[in-house]
């Protein structure tokens, strides 16, 4: 029997003009005559609406998952299902998307043909932390429509306090200024800590994310509590004819104006017959130059990674960017790969250990120090981790000689190893 | 009984599986890019291979017939191949160059912008709001709908001096996050406490130890085991609400929206940055929200015109100065400007800079 719809007069006018309309396509469920989901989601257009009206959300969470695993689903009852009972349950299932977000248009197409026959019909693609989003299924067929999905070889990602979906650029499947293998860090790091994804656990949530250059396209040093950054560490690469080329086209006015001068560390200098400088040295792998120059200006050969750590925002101690733990490291080898994947099980052994309920990994570090993390999780001090030293002198610092002692015999031993 | 099937852990997906073949087999050796026109990036790869992308903006929360639309759509220009953006615009990829404009067309019949690429304001990343959270103090995808319909012009041109990222959040926990402009719920009251529910629903240790300023304690209220809040120290910040829902934030009145500019995660030029406080006290104003819209486009207009190219918003703060910029958006400076949180004397200027 199909229900009325809901007048909803404020809904509707959020259907004209020139962007895409989810109203729009809510309607289009909520009219899909003798599909099992027009009543639910005309109901939940209802509920919308008195959500509008009233301005206020009236979704309570609860417990709802599939066998197996501790998290993933993320449960939604009604609180006004006595006027919306056929949306009362609108659960979603978060699901792991490809490392890059790539599809196929036949694998989108068979998730929505389970989607059709479990849920609501409305998707997410995607949710801020990376999942595709389907929202609104009752708790009676959850676990059906994970079971198929799983079987199609999608898994269901974080919730709560775990390791949370990761995410990571479209990178070297497409951008000359990837420094990475993006997609092989993003699934061997989140595919290694699966465990604590599926079972929470942990203090609180977990991120991974990878960026292929410091353009950071995943904003990974403000959202992740390890960011994984691809850059490099030799000379960026100059094709003098194309920067010739550039000039002639531009002008030099130009250069000089939005190349140039925008280099944050003045390495940059445009010589008489238009060819270019670069002081490499004191490059700071900012990008700008090589974002506007994109024929004639690249990134070099002797690639590798720069690990930041506890990025987050707000709660409960105030924004925290995530910052260097590891300026750099190559990603050639396979043992290469597996030191990184140590250092991670590292800091989520350490963070699990350490820190407060309800604590992130970078409101750890701000409670005990950097150095107190650094010695948990077997790094070395290095000065690019510090925007500048300390300023104050309320230290005690008898153990100096020893700490010059460590500084000297690492130096020594890089000197060593050439 | 035969034995629940249990998942396989099979954790995130090979990408290869899904990706275009010219991506795939061109992986990690691609030389340049261009952009021929708003919406549309040319790749070539050392090998000499080119794969274009026409970027399209999506409704983000789609239903089922617009996602096979989507899927037909690129079934007949881009092999079947597509991906998704952090921001939610879908990516058609094509080694067909003959197939660029059709497509183009295609999209522009169906209704799905074509855009979001290079100096544009690309599409707002948001959450899901009162369509499906249980903590937001409004709606994400209808917030988002009314401003995209009022930016459509800058989301199908490349006009902007550099690209301009724009978020929304419900709560301040602030999904959205870090944006050239982020427009957040500010709620300005404390929470009210259903004092009979508290005892049964809330882990009240837990609460406590949630509050950024040490505002909430253990009482007994009518002879109940509760919680209270010392409202002189509380800062409205919802902290407490999603651990214990009879603590009430969100208020059709006093829940108001603010807006932040200059959040920035590229290292380009500057280092990140965080949105910082520019407006605050705007209504919660549904279905359209036009007090705030006009805000987000008087400061962009400012923006335009005042920019350097390539300046992000917050490279444009930091060369003429918060004064100015407050001066030209004509937005009113209040005490509440000025950071009092830890740490805030960072914020504050140490010097005679000072431009006249």
């Amino acid at each position: 029997m199909v229900k009325q719809m809901h007048n909803t007069p404020m809904l509707d006018q959020l259907e004209s003009g020139p962007w895409p309309s989810f109203i729009t396509g809510l309607k289009r469920l909520a009219n899909d005559e003798g599909k099992h989901y027009q009543n639910m989601v005309i109901d939940l257009l209802g509920q919308l609406e008195h959500s509008y009206e009233t301005r206020k959300g009236y979704w309570k969470g609860g417990t709802v998952g599939v066998i197996g695993y501790g998290g993933g689903v993320i449960p939604r009852f009604s609180e006004v299902a006595e006027k919306f009972p056929e949306s009362k349950e609108f659960h979603t299932l978060r699901i792991q998307p490809s490392a890059g977000m790539h599809y196929t248009t036949d694998s989108i197409r068979q998730l929505c043909d389970v989607w059709e026959k479990y849920g609501s019909g409305l998707v997410a693609f995607h949710g801020q932390s990376g999942d595709i989003m389907f929202q609104g299924i009752s708790g009676d067929t959850v676990q059906q429509c994970f079971d198929e999905m799983n079987d199609m070889g999608f898994d269901l990602g974080g919730a709560g306090p775990a390791v949370r979906t990761g995410m990571s650029c479209v990178g070297a499947a497409r951008c000359e200024q990837s420094c990475a293998n993006e997609q092989k860090i993003h699934r061997m790091l989140v595919n290694n800590f699966l465990d604590d994804m599926h079972r929470p656990a942990l203090p609180y949530k977990f991120k991974f994310k990878v960026s292929g250059c410091p353009n950071d396209c995943m904003n990974s040093i403000e959202r992740a509590d390890m960011s994984i950054i691809g850059t490099w560490r030799d000379d960026m690469k100059v094709d003098q004819a194309e920067v010739k080329s550039f000039v002639a086209d531009k002008g030099r006015k130009y250069v000089i104006d939005n190349v140039i001068t925008r280099c944050p560390t003045s390495a940059l200098s445009l010589n008489d017959d238009d060819t270019l400088v670069v002081d490499n040295r004191n490059c700071v792998r900012c990008m700008h130059c090589i974002n506007v120059m994109t024929k004639a200006l690249s990134v070099g050969d002797d690639k590798g990674i720069t690990i930041l750590v506890g990025g987050k925002r707000t709660l409960k101690i105030g924004d925290l960017m995530g910052t260097v733990v590891v300026p750099f490291m190559k990603l050639d080898t396979e043992e290469d790969y597996e030191q990184l994947q140590e250092l991670a099980e590292n800091m989520i052994e350490f963070f699990a250990e350490n820190a407060l309920e309800h604590e992130r990994t970078g409101e750890m570090i701000e409670r005990i120090g950097l150095v107190n993390f650094l010695e948990g999780v077997g790094l070395e001090v290095d000065p690019n981790m510090i925007a500048e030293p300390r300023q104050s002198s309320y230290v005690r610092m008898d153990g100096w000689p020893e700490e010059v002692e460590k500084w000297n015999q690492r130096q020594a031993e890089k000197r060593a190893a050439g | 009984m035969s034995a629940p099937r249990m998942p396989i852990e099979s954790g995130v997906p090979d990408p290869f599986q899904y990706m275009h073949p010219v991506m795939a087999k061109n992986f990690g050796t691609w030389a340049h890019h261009e952009r021929p026109r708003p919406g549309v990036l040319c790749h070539t790869a050392k090998s000499g291979d080119k794969i274009w992308t026409v970027r399209a903006g999506t409704q983000r929360q789609m239903d089922l017939y617009t996602i096979r639309k989507l899927c037909d759509i690129a079934d007949e220009f881009s092999d079947g191949y597509v991906r998704f953006t952090i921001r939610s615009n879908i990516e058609f990829l094509l080694s067909d160059q003959s197939k660029v404009d059709p497509l183009i067309k295609k999209l522009g019949e169906e209704g799905f912008p074509v855009g979001g690429t290079g100096p544009s304001v690309t599409m707002i990343a948001h959450t899901q709001g009162w369509l499906h959270c249980d903590i937001p103090g409004t709606d994400a995808s209808g917030v988002v709908k009314a401003l995209m319909d009022e930016l459509h012009e800058e989301f199908i041109k490349e006009d902007m001096p550099n690209r301009v990222h724009i978020t929304t959040s419900c709560c301040q926990i602030n999904c959205g996050g870090q944006g050239d402009i982020a427009i957040n719920i500010q709620h300005t009251k404390p929470p009210k406490i259903n004092h009979d529910l508290v005892a049964n629903v809330c882990e009240r240790p837990s609460v406590v130890a949630r509050c950024p300023v040490a505002a909430i304690r253990p009482a007994l209220v009518n002879g109940k085991p509760s919680l209270e809040v010392d409202e002189r120290k509380c800062i409205c910040c919802g902290a407490c609400f999603p651990p214990c829902p009879p603590m009430q934030i969100n208020d059709p009145e006093h829940s108001k929206l603010a807006i932040w500019v200059g959040g920035n995660h590229s290292n380009a030029r500057s280092k990140p940055t965080f949105q910082k406080l520019v407006a605050a006290g705007i209504p919660n104003n549904p279905p359209r929200w036009p007090e705030v819209a006009e805000i987000i486009k008087k400061i962009l207009r400012v923006y335009k015109e005042d920019a350097k190219d390539w300046e992000r918003i917050s490279d444009w703060i930091a060369r003429i100065g918060w004064p100015r910029f407050f001066e030209l958006t004509e937005l009113p400076f209040t005490k509440f400007h000025i950071d009092n949180w830890r740490g805030a004397r960072h914020s504050l200027n140490a010097s005679t800079h000072i431009r006249f």
